[in-house]
C-alpha cells in the first residue's frame, strides 16, 4: 500500500553548548512530558530538551485521541455529523454546531429565521463566557494556584451548562443547531434565567479579576513570558485571543459579520505585547464584551419560527459544489470545508481546528524559558485535545 | 477585492510560463478556485502573498483531497432536428479522470481584511509521484496542516522543514484518508499465541513482518 518513496531520515539531535575550548558545558536532559501529565490538558506530549532548566528544544507530539473524524464525516450523512462535531472541542459544542450549520447553509443556500439567529448568538456568547472562564481557571492552576480559581470558574460554568441542558437536553454534547435554524425553541423562563446569569456574570468577573489581575505572582509569571511577535502570529495563522493579544485586530465577528453580529455594538480587545498576560487580559475583556452582546440579544430577541420551514433535514442532498465556512470560536477561527458531489454524504469534510494550528508556534514561544513556564505557555494557548487530534 | 479572473490575468502577465485554470464552483457562496501546476505553485503563492493589492498574508486552511481514477458522467443538453422539428435531447458524456491528490489552500488577508482566494495544487498521480512544493516557507501556518496531509494522504511536500507523521504513529503503514484505504480488523494486535486475534492480525501484515 505504501508505494511512495521514503523520505530521507532527518536528524533532530541538539548539541550541548560548548565552552571556549570546544568542550561541552554539562549535559542536556531530554524529558518526555506527557501524555499523562496533569497540565497538558489531555493526552498531549511535549518532547522537551533542557539545558539546566532552560528549554532548548520542544516538539509537540499528539495523535493519542485521533479517531479520523474527517473520514467518519465522509462516511455518514450531513446531519449525522452534527452531533459528532460536539466531540471536537467538547468545551464549546454550541460554536462547533454553529460553524458546521453555517457551512452547510452556505453550501445549500439556506436562510435562517430571525429568532434562530438570536438564539445562536446567545448560545455562542454563553459558550465563549464559559470557555474563557475555565481557561483562566486552568492556566492559573498550571501556575500553582491549585483548585480554588478553577473551582470558582467551574461554579460559574455550571450555571451556563444548566442553561444549555435545559435548552438542548445535554450539558456538553448539545447537538443543538440544525441547517436552517435550531433544533428546539427556548421559552420565556429560559430567557429570564439566561438574563439572570448574564447580569450576574459581570459581578463574578469583578470578583475573579480582583483576585487575579493585579496579583503579584500572576504578573511575575506571565508578563514578558511566551511573547508572540505580531508578524509571526499572522504568518503562523494564529487566530482567536492569541492573535489579538499579539496586537492584530482580526475578529471574524467584525470581519465576516456572519449571523447577525453587525447589529451588536461591541469592541474587539487587542493586546500590545503578545505575552501571556495580554492573552489573559484579552480574554477577560472579551468576556465583558460578550456580556454586552448577550444583554442586547436577550433584550431584542423577536418571536417567530426557529427553523426555516423549507429546510429538509432527512435525505438532505445539496447540489455539487464546495464551500469553506468559518466562525470566530472561543479558541480561534473554526472552519469547515465541505465538498458535495450531490450524494447524501459529503465527498470531503474537513475541519480547520483552531487549537491544532495555534500549536505551530509552541516551540518558538517556549525557547529560552524555564520548563515551568512552558507549562503556563501551553495553558495560555488554550487547546482541547479532542479538536487537536480529531 | 479583485475577482479571480483579474488575478489570473495579472498572474499570466507576470509569470507567463504558469499553467493556470479557473475552476468554477456551483455553490451559491461562489468560492471559485485557481488551479496552478505544481512547478510554479510556489511562485504563484509568493505573488499572492506579497502583491500589495492582495496581501494574502494569512493561510487559513490547507486541505488534502483524494480523487481516484473514475469515469465522470456529465449530462449535456443538445438541440437536435428530428424530422424537421428542433428537439432538446440530454446526452451523457463520459470522461476519464486520472487519479490524483489535490491540496487546497484558503488564503485570506488580515491586513486588508479580504478573501478568500482558493488555491489548488494537484499531484501527477496517486502512486509514485505525489510531490508538491511546500508553502510552509511562505506561511508557517501551513506547517502542521501539510504534515497532516502527508500523514493521511501521502502528499510529499518538498521544502517542508519537518515532514513527519503527525496524527498516526511513526511506523504506521498506509494513508487512512484515501478513498480506497481498508482498515485492518484490529490496529493493535496482541502478541499472545493461540489467539484468534493474532491469526486475524497476521493476515494484514506482509510475510516478511513476523509478529
Amino acid at each position: 500500500m505504501n508505494s511512495i518513496a521514503e523520505l530521507p531520515p532527518r536528524s533532530f539531535a541538539v548539541k550541548p553548548k560548548l565552552d571556549g575550548h570546544g568542550e561541552p558545558m554539562g549535559e542536556l536532559l531530554e524529558i518526555s512530558m506527557g501524555p499523562h501529565h496533569p497540565s497538558t490538558h489531555g493526552v498531549f506530549r511535549m518532547d522537551v530538551v533542557l539545558d539546566g532548566e532552560e528549554v532548548v528544544k520542544l516538539k509537540p507530539v499528539f495523535g493519542y485521541l485521533h479517531r479520523n473524524h474527517e473520514k467518519i464525516g465522509e462516511a455518514v450523512s450531513y446531519l449525522s455529523t452534527m452531533p459528532y462535531t460536539d466531540r471536537l472541542d467538547y468545551f464549546c459544542s454550541m460554536t462547533n454546531n454553529w460553524a458546521y450549520a453555517l457551512t452547510i447553509e452556505r453550501l445549500a443556500g439556506l436562510a435562517v429565521p430571525e429568532r434562530a439567529e438570536y438564539i445562536r448568538v446567545i448560545m455562542a456568547e454563553l459558550t465563549r463566557l464559559q470557555n474563557h472562564t475555565c481557561l483562566i481557571g486552568f492556566f492559573v492552576q498550571d501556575m500553582g494556584a491549585l483548585g480554588t480559581p478553577m473551582m470558582y470558574a467551574f461554579r460559574e460554568r455550571e450555571k451556563i451548562l444548566d442553561l444549555f441542558e435545559s435548552a438542548s437536553g445535554a450539558r456538553m454534547m448539545c447537538n443543538y443547531m440544525r441547517f436552517g435554524g435550531v433544533r428546539v425553541d427556548v421559552d420565556d423562563a429560559w430567557l429570564a434565567q439566561a438574563k439572570q446569569v448574564t447580569n450576574d456574570y459581570g459581578k463574578f468577573l469583578d470578583e475573579f479579576e480582583a483576585f487575579l489581575t493585579q496579583n503579584e505572582i500572576l504578573l511575575a509569571r506571565t508578563q514578558h513570558v511566551g511573547v508572540l511577535p505580531r508578524a509571526l502570529a499572522i504568518n503562523a495563522s494564529i487566530t482567536g485571543p492569541m492573535l489579538r493579544a499579539a496586537g492584530v485586530n482580526y475578529d471574524l465577528r467584525k470581519v465576516d459579520k456572519y449571523g447577525i453580529y453587525s447589529r451588536f455594538d461591541f469592541k474587539v480587545p487587542v493586546g500590545e505585547h503578545g505575552d501571556i498576560y495580554d492573552r489573559y487580559m484579552v480574554r477577560v475583556l472579551e468576556m465583558r464584551e460578550s456580556i454586552k452582546i448577550l444583554q442586547a440579544a436577550l433584550r431584542d430577541i423577536p418571536a417567530g419560527p426557529f427553523m426555516d420551514p423549507k429546510a429538509k433535514l432527512r435525505g438532505f442532498r445539496p447540489k455539487p459544489g464546495e464551500v469553506y465556512g468559518r466562525i470566530e470560536g472561543p479558541k480561534g477561527e473554526l472552519g469547515f470545508y465541505v465538498i458535495s458531489d450531490g450524494s447524501p454524504n459529503p465527498y470531503r469534510y474537513r475541519v480547520r481546528p483552531p487549537s491544532f494550528i495555534n500549536l505551530t508556534i509552541l516551540e518558538d514561544m517556549c525557547l529560552g524559558h524555564k520548563i515551568s513556564d512552558a507549562v503556563v505557555i501551553l495553558g495560555s494557548v488554550d487547546i482541547v485535545l479532542g479538536e487537536v487530534d480529531r | 477585492m479583485e475577482t479571480l479572473e483579474q488575478i489570473k490575468a495579472r498572474l499570466e502577465k507576470i509569470l507567463p510560463l504558469t499553467r493556470l485554470d479557473l475552476l468554477p464552483n456551483e455553490c451559491p457562496a461562489g468560492e471559485h478556485s485557481l488551479l496552478v501546476d505544481a512547478a510554479s505553485g510556489f511562485a504563484v503563492a509568493q505573488f499572492l502573498r506579497d502583491d500589495p493589492q492582495l496581501l494574502l498574508d494569512y493561510c487559513s486552511n490547507v486541505t488534502g483531497i483524494d480523487w481516484p481514477q473514475a469515469t465522470i458522467k456529465t449530462k449535456v443538453k443538445k438541440q437536435v432536428l428530428v424530422e424537421g422539428v428542433a428537439k432538446e435531447i440530454e446526452e451523457t458524456i463520459e470522461t476519464l479522470r486520472s487519479g490524483h491528490l489535490e491540496v487546497v489552500y484558503h488564503l485570506y488577508s488580515m491586513a486588508l481584511k479580504q478573501g478568500p482566494v482558493v488555491l489548488r495544487l494537484r499531484t501527477e498521480n496517486r502512486t509514485d509521484n505525489t510531490r508538491l512544493p511546500s508553502l510552509t516557507p511562505l506561511w508557517r501556518g501551513a506547517e502542521l496542516q501539510e504534515r497532516e496531509i502527508y500523514d493521511l494522504y501521502g502528499v510529499i511536500f518538498e521544502g517542508h522543514p519537518d515532514l513527519r507523521r503527525i496524527l498516526m504513529w511513526d511506523d504506521f503503514v498506509g494513508f487512512p484518508m484515501r478513498r480506497n484505504y481498508v482498515a485492518p480488523d484490529d490496529f493493535e494486535y496482541e502478541p499472545t499465541p493461540h489467539d484468534e486475534v493474532l491469526q486475524a492480525a497476521k493476515k494484514h501484515y506482509p510475510a516478511e513482518v513476523k509478529p
